[in-house]
């Protein structure tokens, strides 16, 4: 009776036996998948960028609903300062912020730069998001107001600086898209007004508009640039595009980034619009922002 | 179209024998460590239950996650399950030595489960223990597991390396309705 070709026949039967059981396992899961559809289908694209900034400016990101987020922003003195100043490291300006959101859509933030004792604050709203097979671009709008506190002698200047001449003002509107996991782009046009500018010649209002994008390089590391450029009626003699590059460096609840700008202020009213030095000259600050993030409200 | 749809689907439940579903089960993860507890949870585990074959299967999207910290949900998907690459996690498998009288039983049986749990592109075959309660309408699975995971190629950094538990512990708790067409079982 045990022919060889029966036997062949009973392993090819048992064979077929197993995988048709492995089959239906698979089926089974299938079957599941085709049910459940993807839902993963429309889901918001996270981490456009790694943190609520770029280099100085905003990024589309806000804190999430509940998130603290403390931020300690501080430019060195310009590089090409010479050995004298240590090529910079013996100056300093430094900002500190305070960031909260308030829903996953809305953020305030406060702070307070050392350059013209300013003190800032801004709201953020995320008016779109874009989604996996849906919408295309997320857009966050922003408002801040920023007062310059420095101490005027009175006769210095010849006029007094009243509360309302150390206001200014920005206006953006975010615009961000990740396209790949990796590569995210950022467009930003921007109104900056100032109550009081310098000179006559100055315009009250800078139009710009700000171009900036994300490489990561490996999951926890990218590199960044951000550039601001003023359209042809916001240019001043003198005053330069702000400019920078750097490295976004993530570990547990920081994010560090380190970076070169020709601009030493780190409020949007004041880098815009009175950036003075020249980038391919050397000119530049070496820079870190550093972010620690608080939970202070669950999100289980 | 819809229509020959909705009668393929119909007819291919009736062909295929009793299944009890759920697309809202519950899935979480505890990770303990000295320095650290980190807990995640999802409410849409979707499973199936063959209880004539003792059949079972499962899939929960990465991204329903929920975290307490926003930023650790953004690590997990962006860094530590890179959900945009794996946006699921599976698990296909059988109940051993099934019989469809256990779900006839009163109260929690215990079973083991067996099978395939895939994610972050890895997959591996494991047991797990867990029991399976009837109700009068519902079929009631809970399960919990360790999950190591240096196991589905996990990398996590060596800063981070003492916040993270070296095993996480993995529950599951899900009550499965029978499906549109599907037979029931009959209590006693």
């Amino acid at each position: 009776m045990h022919h060889p070709s029966t036997l062949r026949f009973w392993v090819l039967l048992l064979a077929l036996l197993l995988s048709a059981a492995a089959q239906a396992q698979d089926s089974l899961l299938a079957e599941l998948n085709a049910q459940a559809p993807d839902s993963t289908g429309h889901e918001l694209v996270q981490a456009t960028f790694k943190g609520t900034r770029i280099i100085n400016g905003h990024s589309v990101e806000t804190p999430g609903p509940g998130t603290l987020v403390f931020l300690i922003s501080h430019r060195f003195g310009r590089l090409n300062s010479g050995p004298y100043n240590l090529f910079g490291l013996d100056q300093a300006t430094i900002r500190l912020g305070l960031e909260y959101g308030l829903t996953d859509r809305l953020a305030v933030g406060v702070g307070r730069s050392s350059v013209e004792k300013a003190f800032d604050g801004f709201v953020q709203y995320r008016l779109l998001r874009q989604r996996r097979g849906g919408m295309p671009l997320s857009a966050t709008l922003l408002a801040s107001s920023a007062i310059n506190t420095l101490r005027y002698s009175a006769t210095a200047d010849g006029f007094e600086h009243t509360f309302s001449r150390r206001l200014t003002y920005t206006w953006q509107a975010l615009l961000a898209r990740k396209m790949s996991p990796s590569l995210s782009v950022q467009l930003m046009p921007t109104v900056v007004h100032r109550n009081l500018v310098g000179e006559k010649a100055a315009p009250n209002d800078v139009y710009a508009l700000g171009f900036a994008g994300r490489q990561k390089f490996t999951k926890r590391m990218a590199f960044t640039w951000e550039y601001y450029y003023r359209l042809p009626n916001s240019r001043t003699a003198g005053l330069r595009d702000a400019l920078g590059a750097g490295i976004d460096i993530e570990t547990g609840g920081h994010v560090f980034q380190l970076h070169v700008t020709n601009a030493n202020s780190m409020i949007s009213q004041q880098f815009i619009s009175t950036t003075s030095g020249r980038f391919f000259k050397g000119d530049l600050y070496f820079g870190f922002n550093v972010a620690r993030n608080f939970t202070l409200k669950s999100g289980l | 179209m819809l229509l020959t749809w909705l009668l393929g689907q119909g007819f291919h439940s009736m062909a295929q024998s009793a299944r009890y579903q759920t697309r809202a089960g519950m899935v979480s993860f505890f990770s303990s460590s000295p320095l650290e507890d980190i807990e995640a949870r999802s409410q849409q585990l979707a499973a199936v239950l063959d209880t004539r074959s003792g059949q079972l299967a499962f899939t929960v999207p990465i991204r329903s996650f929920q975290f307490k910290r926003s930023l650790m949900q953004e690590h997990f998907n962006e860094n530590y399950l890179e959900s945009e690459k794996y946006p699921k996690a599976t698990f296909s498998g059988r109940v051993l030595e099934w019989k469809p009288e256990t779900l006839t039983a009163t109260g929690a049986v215990q079973v083991v489960a067996e099978g395939d749990l895939t994610m972050h592109g890895v997959t591996r075959h494991i047991k797990v223990p867990g029991t399976l309660t009837s109700l009068s309408n519902q079929v009631l699975i809970n399960a919990s597991f360790p999950v190591a995971p240096a196991d589905y190629n996990i990398e996590i950094p060596a800063l981070v390396r003492d916040h993270i538990a070296k095993s996480v512990l993995v529950t599951v708790r899900l009550a499965c309705a029978p499906a549109a067409g599907a037979t029931t079982v009959s209590q006693p």
